[in-house]
């Protein structure tokens, strides 16, 4: 039986249990300063109701091909550094709601996780929808086979999204996911006119959590209005804007995960 | 009267947002009665179900369904003027349900809540074809954060730019009303995670005049509606 995860070194989930908070562009600048490391890696969209992903690559207008092993993902350029599989890819008109209910959502990421042909990767990046819901828990199961390992949560400061954040984390837990550490998301905003810096949505609830929780904290990813520019614009931020100010905590988020593969090896 | 009942089974936020954290529901011979806030706006949600904030839901949608159900069925709500139904964002089993469940009471209609980025005006044209594929009718569009003015030099700044004409294109786009936009205030995220009121805590924010603005829109929509099944009966 073949097995299209057989080439993929290790699989990380992006989750949280709030929305809006900025999963996928979490997935996508890790997927960015991953590939700037020299890795290859995959991101896997399974937000069937909302597939970000796409767009934040500027390939939303691509299509999907099937081959032997089952379905070729897109590759974001012909570096072929970064492929995706999603099902904004599999959508005929790209506003057509995707509008089924749990069975049908699971069978579909059943086949999202079994028949993509990734081929050899360093990283998959599974990127979920908020919740702790069908798709979660069909996902995780289904990838249990394979032995992800982990899950990096993303919340925003204010405690209104902590507290969602909180029960993601005992998802994980019950599920046996190893939890790689929490993102503190939108936290702070530096005003480009006179610099002055604003809370828009609270500090700290992120690295409390972390700590109450016994879990590694990341960093705060503060808002950047250039980070937001990129995502719309399917631009490679990591590369074209280094001296940002969401740089420095995404390129540090990267070099953690970096770090924790080797100190695993060795 | 207003009901507020929260349908977003895995991140219940309504409880905290209305200072109620902590409350738990009371059953009595005619049902689970709502908890509430003042005598004339009760809340339910699956948050006041829950003995600790770590506790998860972790439940696949048929179960989700028949919690759903219990709340519309099982809730002494009493006499209601306006009954609020918060959902988790997508296009499924929750949003489903609920439009089917309610279809015999009659739903007015649906105020959809976006921000100005394209990156999420792709996923509410999902949301408005949603709402057109089980008729229910759309009150209109809401573009939330949208912009910010710094508190020391008042310029704005758009964190999530309408890069491709934000909520006004699409709601021209696809003949939607536009009920309005509200700014980023750091108070809006304060006020809801002390479980205050917004517009009692910042009566003079540009953001409450927003909301007022929005809320009486709904009102008029809500009045007119009313006014015109009253003719047809």
């Amino acid at each position: 039986e073949r097995n299209n995860l057989a080439g993929v070194q290790h699989i990380l989930l992006v989750l949280s249990g709030k929305g809006g908070v900025g999963k996928s562009t979490i997935s996508t600048e890790l997927a960015l300063s991953l590939r700037h490391s020299g890795k290859k890696v995959g991101i896997l969209d399974v937000d069937l109701c909302g597939p970000s992903i796409p767009r934040m690559f500027r390939v939303q207008d691509k299509a999907v091909h099937q081959c032997d092993s089952g379905w070729v993902p897109v590759f974001v350029d012909q570096d072929k550094s970064i492929s995706l599989m999603s099902i904004g890819f599999l959508l005929e008109k790209p506003d057509d709601a995707v509008v089924w209910r749990g069975p049908k959502k699971n069978a579909l990421i059943k086949q999202f996780v079994a028949d993509v042909a990734w081929g050899d990767l360093d990283f998959l990046i599974v990127d979920t929808p908020p919740g702790t819901s069908d798709e979660h828990i069909s996902t995780v199961e289904a990838l249990r086979p394979y032995k992800p390992h982990g899950a990096i949560l993303v919340t925003t400061p204010q405690a209104v999204s902590v507290g969602d954040v909180r029960r993601e984390l005992t998802f994980c837990k019950k599920m046996g996911l190893h939890i790689l550490g929490i993102v503190e998301n939108m936290s702070g905003f530096v005003c480009p006119h006179c610099s002055e810096c604003t809370n828009i949505f609270s500090k700290g609830g992120g690295e409390e959590l972390a700590k109450h929780a016994g879990v590694p904290f990341l960093g705060c990813v503060p808002l950047d209005p250039q980070l937001s520019q990129s995502l719309e614009e399917g631009r490679d931020f990591i590369q074209e804007f280094p001296k940002s100010s969401a740089f420095p905590p995404l390129a540090h988020i990267a070099q953690q995960i970096l770090d924790g593969m080797s100190q695993q090896s060795s | 009267q207003v009901a507020l009942l929260d349908i977003d089974i895995c991140g219940p936020s309504i409880p905290k947002m209305m200072g109620l954290e902590g409350e738990q529901v009371h059953q009595s011979g005619s049902g689970w009665s709502p908890v509430y806030v003042e005598e004339n706006l009760g809340v339910m949600s699956v948050g006041f179900l829950l003995s600790s904030p770590d506790d998860a839901v972790i439940w696949r949608g048929p179960k989700k369904n028949g919690l759903i159900k219990q709340f519309l069925r099982d809730v002494d709500w009493g006499e209601v003027d306006y009954l609020i139904v918060d959902t988790p964002p997508g296009t499924s089993d929750e949003h489903l349900s609920i439009v089917q469940y309610l279809s015999a009471a009659h739903i007015d209609g649906a105020v959809i809540i976006t921000t100005p980025q394209e990156v999420s005006l792709q996923d509410v044209r999902k949301e408005i074809n949603f709402c057109h594929k089980v008729k229910l009718p759309i009150i209109g569009v809401v573009e939330n954060m949208s912009g910010f003015i710094c508190p020391k030099c008042k310029n704005e700044s758009q964190i999530f730019p309408p890069t491709t004409g934000g909520a006004e294109k699409m709601c021209q786009n696809l003949n939607v009303p536009l009920l309005g936009k509200v700014p980023l205030d750091p108070q809006i995220g304060k006020s809801c995670d002390k479980g205050q009121s917004f517009l009692s805590e910042a009566p003079k924010s540009p953001a409450t005049s927003s909301y007022r603005n929005i809320i009486q829109r709904i009102q008029e929509y809500c009045d007119q509606h009313h006014f015109q099944e009253e003719k047809i009966i």
